[in-house]
């Protein structure tokens, strides 16, 4: 029954934001909003107000970041929180972890609330690693008492026994950074509310760092929100996950179909559609006039994880004389800086490409794509006889582009780094 | 039997159930009551508020060659320039007290008052970063300032004791007030204006940035107001003029900052003019302030951050 408990009610949430300069212009709608209040009518400026879409130009001076936002979190959840850029994730967390008010709805919750929303607030630089373990520790909700009794472990915990006598200001930028979240890390809330502090210190001190979230989420039963870009250790880490778009609730579920909901939507299409394209090289008497990314689920998407299965569809047209007995193509992964970083020819590869209509459909089945994160360019190559230039029947560049978030693909408690490079299966023995 | 004990063994169930549904820690709405302040919960965070002044003493000197000798040159250099100026100069009689420690005992009161208010009328937007990132309750910050404040304030006053034991020993007659026992009481009493007229300034700072110009000037226009270098009944006498007909007198009636300086060299120096309206009127005025300024504080911090 315990498991089962409400700790965090989030109930119709919303908060408008005023675009554009905000100055004495405001003095005006201030006195509107007060006439309004005196006569007990309703804001007149509530009624007004937009979806939050940064990229269309809108006409109201109001936006709403986040509209009805309603979920629930049960005692012991994890739960992760996912959407782009200007979704209204920092927005959500503000309101919750109380530095900001809600516009309209209400937040109820049965345990203290501790943010990791940047670490080493506070930090004094004239003052020692001590002292700023007492007042940082005291800004995010602890006692004194609380704070010495565990002043030993937040100093082994960053490793900076040597300087801790010493005024932050000698510091190096890492050392802050470590200090700031060994505090935070010692924290003992009902809810805790991480958002991507995990992209700081070095990979070591990551680890460190991660494994520390795992077994405040794991052993201890403790709730975490997590807010993260980082698609993998949102599957790793959480349980349950909520897609935010535009400032609305998109997606409630588990974490693994949260995840798959958030790469679903963030598809494009608008580059598949070949036939136009006028920039390509070729005879011609065989074209690509279309290209679709399929996860393993079957749905169109452009965002994949290290290690995912990706089917490629490609549409073409032929020229009825053509004999296409001996086609060569691939289908190339580019860096940025255009360097090949995988191509998957057809003559290198098992399986038979059968061209015979005037057109139709080349499958393409990756099993793996053991590529790291990074966004790659997809060029489309075909040949006739030799892959040649001469030889070449349609070449194209920049069809689209995927991107590859991070994973852990050997499953082994790490996330691979970023890279335009391979990840190979391999294993070390000794 | 046993039936209705099991039926009512489950009613309790689900009202403890209910119960349960019904108690939450703590809600976060959009409507603040008129005055939202809990108690309960600053109390909490006292650690923090005295971790904040400790911040405040051992940094504000830092890299400085003269460190605290700062509290003490500052007020020393005005009593005397206010000397020269106002009893030499402009030739002001302040009875039978020496003119320097008349100006040193107003000087003193007056500071803590404006330090109070100006460090705390900055509150929002000095900790814009900290408040964007974290919640406490925010009148911490304020209330700190005011505790930091006493230390340079306790400071100041052994400088004027010391003056004070050097006048009476080279013969000087001046004695304290029996009053003198209320001094803490006072001293609460410019802390608590200094609090509230801070907190409603940095509340509209937030919003109206003029403020921030009119606080500097503000201040300094008050203390000429305030009888801080003269004694009020003089200050009184020169504001009403018969034959042109004025009368100016209620600016220090009505200006509560004024008795309280008065009110302050009365119990020190035992010279002053002090009225059982001033000292009303003084008090409540005070409160009101206070009370107006935890008001709109509470009002603004919510919201602060998307506006500021």
């Amino acid at each position: 029954m315990m498991s089962e408990e409400v700790i965090l009610k989030v109930e119709k949430v919303s908060k408008q934001y005023r675009l554009g300069i905000i100055g004495t212009g405001t003095l005006s709608h201030d006195l509107n909003r007060f006439f309004a209040k005196i006569r007990g009518k309703e804001d007149p400026f509530l009624k007004i107000g937009e979806s939050n879409d940064r990229a269309t130009k809108g006409n109201s001076e109001y936006v709403w970041a986040l509209k009805d936002i309603s979920f629930e979190v049960k005692r012991g959840e994890v739960l992760g929180i996912i959407g782009k850029n200007g979704a209204g994730k920092s927005t959500l967390l503000k309101i919750l972890s109380k530095v900001t008010g809600p516009t309209t709805g209400a937040i109820k919750s049965r345990g203290r609330i501790a943010s990791l929303l940047e670490v080493g607030t506070g930090f004094h630089p004239e003052m020692t690693g001590k002292e700023n373990i007492f007042l940082n520790g005291a800004i995010l909700g602890m006692t004194k008492k609380e704070i010495a009794s565990k002043l030993d472990e937040i100093v082994s915990f960053s490793g900076c026994e040597r300087y801790i006598e010493t005024p932050v200001k000698r510091y190096s930028s890492g050392m802050k950074v470590r200090l700031a979240f060994a505090v935070a890390a010692f924290l003992e809330p009902d809810i805790l509310v991480v958002d991507e502090v995990l992209a700081v210190g070095d990979a070591e001190f990551q680890k460190k760092a991660i494994g520390k979230m795992q077994d405040i989420s794991n052993s201890e039963g403790r709730t975490v929100l997590f807010v993260s870009h980082n698609m993998g250790a949102v599957k790793s880490l959480c349980k349950t996950g909520v897609v935010l778009e535009h400032g609305k609730i998109m997606f409630t579920g588990s974490a693994e179909k949260a995840v798959n909901y958030y790469i679903t939507s963030e598809r494009k299409n608008s580059l598949s559609n070949l036939a136009l394209r006028k920039d390509r090289i070729g005879s011609g008497e065989f074209k690509f006039v279309g290209i679709t990314f399929k996860n393993k689920e079957g749905l169109e998407v452009n965002q994949f994880m290290s290690g995912d299965k990706v089917l490629v569809e490609i549409d073409y047209v032929k020229n009825p004389e053509f004999d296409a007995s001996r086609i060569i193509m691939s289908v190339i992964f580019r860096d940025n800086l255009k360097q090949i970083a995988a191509s998957f020819l057809s003559d290198e590869l098992p399986g038979e490409l059968q061209i015979d209509e005037t057109s139709g459909k080349i499958n393409l089945e990756i099993p793996n794509l053991y590529l790291r994160s990074e966004r790659y360019e997809i060029s489309l190559i075909s040949f006739n006889r030799r892959a040649e230039m001469e030889d070449a029947l349609d070449v194209i560049d920049d069809v689209t582009y995927i991107n590859v978030l991070k994973a852990d693909v050997f499953n082994v408690g790490n996330l691979n780094r970023e890279g335009f490079y391979a990840i190979m299966p391999a294993k070390y023995y000794t | 039997m046993l039936k209705i004990k099991v039926k009512k063994v489950y009613l309790l169930l689900i009202k403890c159930q209910n119960d349960m549904n019904q108690k939450w820690l703590f809600e976060i709405t959009p409507k603040t009551k008129l005055i939202d302040l809990n108690l309960k919960e600053v109390w909490s965070y006292r650690d923090l508020l005295m971790l904040f002044v400790k911040r405040d003493v051992i940094t504000l000197y830092k890299q400085t060659i003269l460190g605290p000798l700062w509290y003490v040159i500052q007020p020393l250099f005005t009593s005397l320039i206010f000397t020269l100026i106002f009893n030499s100069v402009a030739g002001i009689s302040t009875g039978i007290i020496p003119p320097f420690l008349f100006n040193l005992a107003g000087v003193t009161t007056w500071n803590y008052f404006k330090e109070c208010l100006t460090a705390t009328s900055d509150t929002f937007k000095k900790n814009e970063q900290i408040f964007g990132k974290v919640y406490f309750p925010r009148i911490i910050m304020p209330m700190s300032i005011i505790v930091s404040n006493l230390l340079k304030f306790g400071i100041q006053l052994v400088i004027l004791i010391g003056f004070y034991i050097y006048y009476v020993a080279i013969g000087q007659n001046i004695e304290p007030n029996r009053f003198i026992v209320l001094f803490p009481m006072l001293i609460v009493l410019m802390g608590m204006i200094g609090l509230g007229l801070g907190m409603i300034i940095s509340s509209l700072v937030t919003k109206y940035r003029d403020l921030t110009f009119l606080v500097t000037f503000g201040v300094q226009l008050l203390m000429y107001m305030s009888a801080v270098m003269y004694p009020i009944n003089l200050m009184k006498e020169k504001l009403v003029s018969v034959e042109e007909g004025y009368d100016y007198s209620w600016l220090v009636d009505y200006n509560p900052l004024a008795h309280i300086i008065e009110m302050g060299r009365y119990m020190i120096l035992g010279q002053g003019t002090v009225t059982q309206f001033g000292v009303i009127y003084t008090v409540l005025i005070t409160l009101v302030i206070l009370f107006l300024g935890i008001i709109i504080f509470n009002k603004t911090e919510k919201s602060f951050i998307d506006t500021i």
